[in-house]
């Protein structure tokens, strides 16, 4: 549907934008110290990959992939699989990871990655600066 | 040209909720805006012709996602991030290093919405022709998902499986007394 061709100067803003929100979850998963954030950002990087991946199926003047007789131009179907399939494998990613995260807060009292690294640092005999 | 116009707006919007996500303290306010976030990303995708992941975007990622994010925050009854992350150096060079490689790597794909580009010319002409004469279902997006790619279909069946385990047996059934 959308005409990205005629417009020169734009025609890459698509994945321009998903590689900006892709490092800001990126930034999320590695700058933070809280684990829930650290899913979060897991979350955004993921909608930034299901944004560019889509992005590669559009065709310009084309229309959503279900036959029509009016119809002759129909927009990629293979990466929006590739992504149905991402999203809800995603989603389980994360359920699991919020498991886990429930675990550690109910054995450790603390979500935060620091201080689980003192703790850990503390069993072992030896605090390690990361 | 509307659409491009709907589309950029979407993107504006979009990035500027990333960052909020990433400044905001409060992790209830985080789940929320996450949630919106995901819905407009659902409203993207529609716009680019994919509806099929529009739907499954807002009804699992803005949908069970969230859930997911609350029923963690009222189980672990933690609401805000502990002191203001400043702005970490060595995570900052990591990003800004893997985003320029990835701008250096966009650069030469074909624009977005090219005919011509690689990406249409393998499998997706034939799913695209034959889909409907061969499986009897006019959304190619449902032909190939369980027809043409069913195994990948069971596969992904298999991965919600064995998360479903994983969750059960790190939470229990319900009847594990409760430490924290």
């Amino acid at each position: 549907m959308i005409n990205y061709i005629s417009i020169h100067w734009i025609s890459h803003y698509n994945y321009w934008a998903a590689i900006v929100i892709a490092m800001v979850g990126l930034y999320m998963i590695i700058g933070h110290n809280n684990l829930i954030k650290k899913v979060a950002g897991l979350n955004i990087l993921q909608t930034a990959v299901f944004l560019m991946y889509i992005s590669m199926g559009v065709i310009t003047d084309g229309t959503a992939p279900i036959a029509a007789e009016t119809f002759t131009i129909y927009s990629n179907p293979l990466p929006q699989v590739l992504m149905l399939t991402a999203i809800v494998v995603g989603v389980a990613t994360t359920a699991m990871a919020f498991a886990l995260i429930v675990r550690i807060k109910e054995t450790c009292n603390t979500v935060d990655e620091d201080e689980l690294l003192e703790r850990e640092g503390h069993q072992n005999g030896n605090v390690e600066e990361w | 040209m509307i659409d491009i116009i709907i589309d950029m707006v979407l993107l504006l919007f979009l990035t500027v909720m990333a960052f909020t996500i990433l400044r905001l303290r409060d992790l209830l306010s985080m789940a929320m805006i996450l949630g919106l976030y995901s819905l407009l990303m659902a409203g993207l995708f529609m716009v680019m012709d994919a509806p099929d992941v529009a739907f499954t975007e807002a009804a699992v990622g803005s949908g069970v996602a969230t859930i997911l994010m609350l029923v963690t925050l009222t189980l672990t009854r933690i609401r805000y991030e502990k002191k203001a992350a400043g702005l970490q150096w060595r995570p900052l060079i990591i990003v800004l290093l893997t985003g320029a490689a990835l701008l250096y790597g966009i650069h030469d794909i074909p624009p977005v919405g090219d005919i011509e580009a690689p990406a249409q010319q393998h499998v997706a002409d034939r799913y695209i022709a034959e889909a409907r004469n061969e499986t009897g279902v006019p959304n190619m997006v449902t032909a190939v998902l369980a027809s043409y790619r069913g195994f990948d279909t069971l596969g992904e069946v298999v991965v919600i499986f064995t998360a479903g385990i994983g969750v059960m047996l790190l939470l229990g059934n319900g009847t594990r007394r409760y430490r924290g």
